[in-house]
This record gives C-alpha cells, structure tokens and sequence, in this order.
C-alpha cells in the first residue's frame, strides 16, 4: 500500500459576537502542518465536515448574565453538542471554557477570580493527564507557560463531582509553580501566586468523562511560535489534537 | 404577569464578591456583619394567555431560571409572580 498524501485535518474555529482570540487561534491552526482551519458561524448550524471544533476566548454577547451563559443557546451550539455526542473532539479556550460548562458539555462552572481583578499574566501549568486526545503529545508533569487573560476563571464544582473527576483523571491541567510544585492552593487568596484566580483544586483545565471535550482558562494559542514572546509551550495541545484526528481516522 | 427573581451564590460556593463586602464594611465602623452573598434581582413582564393556570406560570419561570436565569450548578434562585 502506498502512503497517499494525507487528508488535512480541519479544525473548525466558532466565531460569536464577542469573540476576539479567533484570528488568534485561526493563526495559531495555520502554523501545524496538515491543519486547515475552517470558520464556523454562530448563526450556522453547519460543521463543514470538521475533524475537530475549537471555541475560542473572548467576550460572547459581552459576557452579558454570565460569562458563555447567552453563547450557549447560538444554533452552532446545538450542532457541536451533537458532535461532541457522537465522540468528535471539542476544545474550549478561556469564554470557550465557559461556553462548554454552561453547555453542560463539561461539568463545573467558573466564578468570578478571588482577587476580583482581570488577571492577564503568565502562568505555570502542570499536566497531570497526558493521555487525553488533547495532551497526548504531552508528557505527565510536563510544566508549561502559557498566559491567561481572564476575570472568571475560578473552577467550582461540587464535592461529588471533584472526587469522580479526580478518579477518572478529568482534571487534566492545574496551576502550579514554576519547578511544578503545587502551590496555587495554599497563597490563592492572593492572584501572586501560582494560581491567578483562586480555582478548586488549582483546576486550569478539565475533561468531560469521554475525554472528547476539553476546556482550559490559559491561552494556548498565543504560544505557538518560536521567536515571539509568547514561547511555543501552546503547541502540544494543537498537535496533539491533529495526531488524535489521524490516529481516529487510522482506526476507522 | 410581574416577574421578580432573585439569585443568590449557591450556598458552600466561594462568593469573591460577597467577601470583598464583608471585609470593608468593619472600614466604615459596621462591625457584626457577616455572610455577605451578593446575588442578582431580575424583573421581568410575562404574558401568557388569560386563564392560565397560577402553576403553569410558575413551571414557566421556574424553567426560565433553570435553563437562562440561573446556572444551577453554582447559583440558587427564587422568585415571586404578581398576577397583576
């Protein structure tokens, strides 16, 4: 058999009202090769045929009642929970997080930082699941840096809940220092720390319990490029998105 | 029909708001305060069709804040319905 040329990944990006890391992450895509990303319209309902959606940060009709609450009933939302059911891989970046817990795609949801200020600095995350279809490029302790820019990204979410999640390895990034020690929790009273907003658990990313939709509060997308300020500790979350896609279509 | 909703951080979520309060008033000279929850009232005019039953109005609001108004997971609500 011989290797034909392979089919490129499409990577839906959704656009909403509000919205202002789409470019961003439509850039971001475009640096992976085999990646082609493709636009998805709020008022839409159609997924183009994407391998994976990405529903990036920013403001959805200006995080009007609570942050993802308006964005949520849009008609693409419909379509990529639907997706989502039948396994396809969804990634939820910062207002994208919030989107997909008002969704109910992802358990919890996030309150307002417990500095009460908008905190846009770098952050150290410690990847505690790697093999998730969105880290599996990553290694288990791998220490990354990458910037938040958020005013409710404190995760919470009942006992019961937070003890299932930890169970099943659901809860796949947390704030930590920079040697990846965990000290977020112990000085979250202050946004100094390694925890920039008081998150349960230093939560910064989760899982649902199929491992098929991921939110996480930092910006990957804004640390895909060597060269810039931003570093490229992003890029394990993209690539690792592209290897699940090929990796499905292999097993099909 | 005259809405009024009142929602309130559910009760063991971490309020920031709430505390920030609590932490300036003893500022001003009022001390004993305590519990602070900041919360949202929303008003809304609801028409329904004369003759509806006062349960069904209240099923109504009671799924608008379950599905719009309230997110349950961190937020518990009430409400109170003039039939006005």
């Amino acid at each position: 058999m011989t290797a034909a040329t392979p089919h490129p990944v499409r990577i839906g990006i959704c656009v909403f009202p509000g919205i202002n890391t789409d470019h961003d992450t439509w850039h971001a895509v475009t640096t992976f090769a085999g990646a082609e990303p493709v636009w998805l319209w709020h008022k839409d309902t159609e997924l183009h045929d994407v391998d994976a959606v990405i529903i990036p940060g920013g403001f959805s009709y200006g995080d009007y009642l609570r942050c993802g609450a308006i964005a949520r009933f849009s008609p693409i939302m419909a379509s990529i929970a639907d997706f989502a059911a039948g396994g396809g891989l969804v990634m939820g970046i910062c207002n994208g997080f919030q989107i997909l817990t008002e969704a109910h795609l992802l358990p919890g949801a996030l309150i307002r930082n417990i500095g009460l200020k908008f905190v846009c600095r770098y952050v150290d995350l410690r990847v505690e699941n790697a093999g998730t279809p969105f880290t599996q490029q990553a290694e288990p302790g791998d220490v990354l840096r990458i910037v938040v820019k958020h005013n409710e990204g404190n995760y919470r979410v009942d006992p019961v809940t937070l003890a299932r999640m930890r169970d099943n390895g659901q809860i796949v990034l947390r704030y930590c220092a920079p040697d990846g020690t965990e000290t977020g929790a112990a000085v979250s009273g202050t946004i100094g720390g390694s925890s920039p907003n008081g998150s349960l658990d230093d939560i910064a990313g989760v899982c649902n319990e199929d491992f098929n939709v991921f939110g996480l509060m930092p910006h990957p997308e804004n640390s895909v490029e060597a060269g810039l300020a931003g570093g490229t500790d992003g890029r394990v979350f993209f690539s690792s998105i592209v290897d699940s896609v090929r990796d499905r279509v292999l097993l099909r | 029909m005259d809405v009024r909703v009142y929602i309130t951080p559910k009760q063991g979520i971490l309020d920031p708001q709430g505390v920030a309060i609590e932490r300036s008033l003893p500022a001003l000279g009022f001390d004993g305060v305590t519990d602070v929850r900041v919360g949202k009232f929303i008003e809304l005019q609801v028409a329904l069709p004369d003759g509806t039953p006062a349960d069904k109005a209240h099923a109504e609001v009671d799924e608008m804040c379950r599905k719009l108004l309230a997110n349950p997971i961190i937020e518990d609500y009430t409400f109170t319905v003039d039939e006005a």
